[in-house]
C-alpha cells in the first residue's frame, strides 16, 4: 500500500505538471492567435469550450461505480492534491470575482472576509479535520448519527447540510451564469444551463472521485489566472513582481491621494451638486401629490421651449426621453423620486479612507462598525469550520497524518489568492485615483469606455459639473469590475482577459459541483441508504445518488434562473447557518464525552434557530418574502452575522441540556476515544461501507 | 479498547496545544481587530500595522499554526505509540 500510494503520488505529479505546460501552451497559442486577428469572442468561446472539454475528460476518466470511490474518491487523496482540491473547492466566485472589488470599495472594513474565509482553517485543522478522517464515514450527518445516536441528529444534520449548501450553491450557479453570457454574449439563462451542463460533466460519472481532480485542474487555472494580471501590474507601478510585499508604498500614496480629493474645490463642487439633487428630490416627495402634475408640467414645458428654440438635438432627444419616462402616477412618482434621493444622496460623501479602521462620523458609528468587522469574521470563520462541503473533503486522504497535513495546503493555496486580493484592491484604486480622476472626458483610457458600453452599473462615469475633466465624484464603479478589467487596466492583451473568465469560471463550477455532491450525498447516502433502505446493493445506492445530483442540479439551476436576491448576502447567510447548526455538536461531540444526543437536538435546534429568526426579522428582503415583522439590531449587529449569535446560544444549550440528561452509552464514549487516537491497540472500526 | 497512561498523556499533550495555538489564532484575530484604531498608528512598511495584520500577517499566522500543529502531532503520534501504518 505504501509503494502503491506513493507511486500514484508520483504519477499525479507528473500528470498535473504535464497538464500545466498544456494549459500554458494553450494560452500562448490563443494570444499568438489574437495577434493574427482571432477576434475576441472567439477568444471568449475557446476558453469556454476548451476548459468544460477538459473538465469533461477528466470526469469522464475518473467514472466510478464503487462506492467509496464515489463518495470519497477511494481515500487515497494525497494531501497536496487533497489541498489544491480544497482550494478550489473553497474559492468561490464571489471570492474570485468579487474580493478585491469588495476590498476596493469597502476598505479596511472587507478584510474581514479575508481573514474570515482563512482563519476558518485553524479551526478545521485543530479541532476537526483529523478527527474526522479518524472516523472515516462519507458525510457529515453520518458523525452526528453516529456520536448521538439516531435518526433524529442524524436528519437533523441532513435538513442543515441542504439548507446552507443549497442557498450557497445558487450563488454559485448564478456566478457562473454571469460569466459566461459576459463572455460570450450568450443569454443568462442559457449561459446558466451551459454551466450546468459544465458542473454536471465534471461530478455526475465519478461522484467525489472526478470532483477531486477536476477541481485540482481547476484550482491550476483559477490562481494563475489571478496572478497574472496582478504581477503585470505591479510591475508596471512599482516595478517589482510580487505585489504582496511591495503594495504598502502604494497604499501611502492612496491616501495622500485621497486627503487631496477630499479637500479638492472641484471634486468638493460635485459632491454639492449631488447634495442639492437629493434635496430637490426629497422637496418634490414632500409636496406630492401637488407636486406630481406640477413636475409633469415642467418637463413636458421644456420639451416645447427646447422646440420652439431649436435647440441641439441631442438636448431635444434627452427632454423627450424625460417626458416620455415621466412616472405614470404619483405612487410612481413617490417611488421613483425616492430610489433618485437615495442614489444622489449616497455620493455626497468624501472618498472612503482605504486604509483606516473602522471609520465613522462618532464614536457610536465606529463602535457598530468594529461589532460588525468582528461578527464577520466570527461568522465567516465558524461557518468555515462547518460547512460540509468542505469538511467533506478530509474524508479522502489516506491518513489521519495526511488530513492534518492537508489542512496546511488547503489554507495555503487560498492564502496565495487571499492575500493578493487585498494588494489588487489598492493597486486599481491608485489607477483610477490617477489615471482616470484628472484625465479630461475626451482622453479618457480605452477600458473605461469599453466597460462603459458593456455595463453601466459596473463603470459610469458622467461629467456632473460640465468641466470636462473627471472627478472622482463622478465614478460609479461596481466591485466586479476590478478583477475582470484588470487585465486592460494593465494594458494586457484580450487573450489574458479570456484567461481571467476562465479562472472565474473554474472558481465557480469546482464550487458548485463540491455543493451540489454534498446536497446529493445527504440524500442518497444518509436519508435513502441508512434510513430509508439500508440493505440496498451498491449498484442500486450509485444510480440513487446519481440520480438525485441530477434533480438538484436541475432544481438548483431553476431557482437560479429566478434571480433571487443579493447573491453576496446568500453567502453570509449559508456561513452563519452551517456555524449555528453544525459547530456546537461537532466540536462538542469530540472534546466532550458527556454531550448527549438529547443535548445535541437541543442544541441545534436553539443555535440554527436563534439564527434564523435573527435574520428573517433583520434582513430586509426576508421580512418581505415571509411577511416577518422587522426588529431592532441587537447591539447593531447586521444580519449577516447571525451566526454570532447561534454558536454561543448552540453550544450552551448542549453544554446545559446534556448535563441533565442521562450520559451517553459506554459504546459513544468508545467511539470518541476512536476519532481521538489515530491509531490505538483493540480500537473499533467505523470505516463506512 | 483500554486506554494506558500513555494514550491519556497523549490526550493532555494534544489539548495542551490545541490551547496555546488557539489562544495565538485568538489574539491575532479579535484583540488586534478590536484594538484596530489605536494600532493603526503603527506604520510598518506604508502599511497601517493593523491594515497589515488583517490583509496579510494574521494570515501568514494561521498558515505557520496549522503547519506547527500537523509537525507537533506526528512527533506526538511516534512518541505516545499511535502514529499510523505505512500508509503515509
Amino acid at each position: 500500500m505504501a509503494t502503491s500510494q506513493k507511486t500514484f503520488t508520483q504519477q499525479l505529479k507528473k500528470y498535473y505538471t504535464f497538464y500545466t505546460g498544456g494549459f500554458v501552451a494553450f494560452v500562448v497559442l490563443l494570444a499568438i492567435a489574437e495577434q493574427m486577428g482571432m477576434s475576441s469572442k472567439w477568444i471568449g468561446y475557446c476558453f469556454l469550450i476548451f476548459t468544460i472539454l477538459l473538465y469533461a475528460g477528466i470526469g469522464i476518466m475518473s467514472r466510478t461505480v464503487e462506492v467509496a470511490e464515489y463518495y470519497v474518491a477511494g481515500r487515497r487523496v494525497p494531501a497536496l492534491f487533497n489541498g489544491m482540491a480544497t482550494g478550489a473547492d473553497w474559492m468561490s466566485a464571489a471570492s474570485f470575482i468579487g474580493m478585491a472589488g469588495t476590498l476596493y470599495l469597502t476598505g479596511f472594513q472587507g478584510l474581514s472576509f479575508i481573514m474570515g474565509w482563512t482563519g476558518g482553517y485553524v479551526l478545521v485543522a485543530l479541532l476537526l479535520a483529523p478527527y474526522l478522517r479518524k472516523f472515516g464515514q462519507f458525510t457529515i450527518p453520518d458523525f452526528l448519527g453516529a456520536r448521538y445516536g439516531g435518526n433524529i441528529v442524524r436528519s437533523f444534520g441532513v435538513i442543515a447540510a441542504i439548507l446552507c449548501s443549497f442557498t450557497y450553491v445558487v450563488a454559485q450557479i448564478y456566478g457562473v451564469g454571469v460569466i459566461t453570457s459576459r463572455f460570450t454574449g450568450l443569454e443568462f439563462g442559457i449561459g446558466v444551463f451551459v454551466g450546468l451542463a459544465g458542473i454536471l460533466v465534471c461530478s455526475f460519472l465519478g461522484g467525489m472521485k472526478a470532483v477531486t481532480w477536476t477541481q485540482v485542474a481547476q484550482y491550476i487555472i483559477l490562481i494563475v489566472a489571478y496572478m497574472i494580471p496582478v504581477v503585470w501590474l505591479s510591475v508596471k507601478h512599482t516595478g517589482i513582481p510580487v505585489p504582496q510585499l511591495v503594495y504598502g508604498t502604494v497604499l501611502e500614496k492612496v491616501t495622500e491621494r485621497e486627503k487631496q480629493l477630499t479637500n479638492d474645490p472641484k471634486e468638493q463642487e460635485v459632491r454639492k451638486i449631488f447634495a442639492d439633487r437629493a434635496k430637490a428630490a426629497d422637496d418634490k416627495i414632500k409636496a406630492l401629490p401637488a407636486s406630481y402634475e406640477t413636475e409633469k408640467a415642467a418637463v413636458t414645458k421644456k420639451l416645447e421651449d427646447l422646440r420652439a428654440a431649436s435647440a441641439p438635438k441631442a438636448e431635444i432627444d434627452a427632454a423627450e426621453a424625460a417626458v416620455k419616462g415621466f412616472p405614470a402616477s404619483p405612487d410612481a412618482a413617490k417611488a421613483k423620486w425616492t430610489a433618485d434621493k437615495g442614489a444622489a444622496a449616497g455620493r455626497t460623501g468624501p472618498p472612503l479612507p482605504h486604509a483606516t479602521p473602522y471609520p465613522g462620523k462618532d464614536e457610536k458609528a465606529r463602535e457598530t462598525s468594529r461589532l460588525n468587522f468582528i461578527g464577520v469574521v466570527f461568522c465567516m470563520m465558524f461557518g468555515t469550520a462547518a460547512l460540509p462541503h468542505i469538511l467533506m473533503r478530509y474524508y479522502t486522504t489516506p491518513s489521519v497524518q495526511e488530513a492534518r497535513v492537508s489542512v496546511f495546503w488547503s489554507l495555503f493555496f487560498i492564502f496565495l489568492l487571499y492575500f493578493t486580493a487585498p494588494a489588487l484592491a489598492v493597486l486599481a484604486k491608485w489607477d483610477v485615483y490617477t489615471l482616470v480622476v484628472g484625465s479630461k472626458f475626451a482622453e479618457l483610457p480605452a477600458w473605461v469606455n469599453a466597460w462603459q458600453a458593456v455595463d453601466r452599473t459596473l463603470l459610469n462615469i458622467t461629467d456632473i459639473n460640465k468641466d470636462g475633466i473627471v472627478q472622482l465624484a463622478e465614478i460609479v464603479i461596481g466591485g466586479d469590475i476590478i478583477v475582470l478589467a484588470t487585465p486592460e487596466i494593465a494594458g494586457l492583451p484580450y487573450v489574458i482577459s479570456g484567461l481571467v473568465a476562465a479562472g472565474g469560471l473554474a472558481a465557480a463550477l469546482s464550487t458548485a459541483d463540491g455543493l451540489l455532491l454534498t446536497i446529493a450525498n445527504a440524500l442518497s447516502h444518509d436519508l435513502y441508504y441508512k434510513m430509508i433502505n439500508p440493505n440496498a446493493s451498491p449498484t442500486m445506492r450509485i444510480a440513487v445518488a446519481k440520480g438525485l445530483l441530477l434533480i438538484v442540479a436541475i432544481i438548483a439551476a431553476y431557482v437560479t434562473s429566478l434571480k433571487p436576491g443579493n447573491i453576496l448576502f446568500l453567502v453570509g447567510a449559508a456561513f452563519s447557518m452551517a456555524a449555528s447548526a453544525f459547530f456546537p455538536a461537532l466540536v462538542m461531540g469530540i472534546f466532550w464525552k458527556r454531550a448527549s444526543k438529547w443535548g445535541a437536538i437541543a442544541g441545534i435546534l436553539a443555535g440554527l434557530g436563534t439564527c434564523l429568526y435573527y435574520m428573517v426579522h433583520t434582513y430586509p428582503t426576508f421580512i418581505q418574502w415571509f411577511g416577518t415583522t422587522p426588529i431592532t439590531k441587537w447591539f447593531g449587529l447586521d444580519p449577516i452575522s447571525a451566526g454570532m449569535f447561534g454558536v454561543p446560544i448552540g453550544i450552551i444549550t448542549i453544554f446545559v441540556v446534556s448535563l441533565v440528561t442521562p450520559a451517553p452509552e459506554k459504546d459513544v464514549q468508545e467511539l470518541v476515544d476512536h476519532v481521538r487516537y489515530p491509531n490505538i491497540a483493540g480500537d473499533i472500526d467505523t470505516r463506512g461501507t | 479498547m483500554q486506554l494506558t497512561q500513555t494514550h491519556i498523556d497523549y490526550w493532555h499533550k494534544n489539548l495542551r496545544l490545541t490551547a496555546i495555538l488557539l489562544a495565538i489564532w485568538f489574539v491575532v484575530t479579535y484583540v488586534m481587530s478590536w484594538y484596530a484604531i489605536p494600532l493603526a498608528e503603527i506604520k510598518i512598511f506604508g502599511w497601517p500595522l493593523s491594515f497589515y495584520m488583517a490583509a496579510q500577517g494574521s494570515l501568514i499566522v494561521y498558515v505557520a499554526i496549522i503547519g506547527y500543529y500537523a509537525v507537533a502531532m506526528r512527533k506526538a503520534d511516534q512518541e505516545h505509540g499511535v502514529h499510523e501504518g505505512e500508509d503515509e
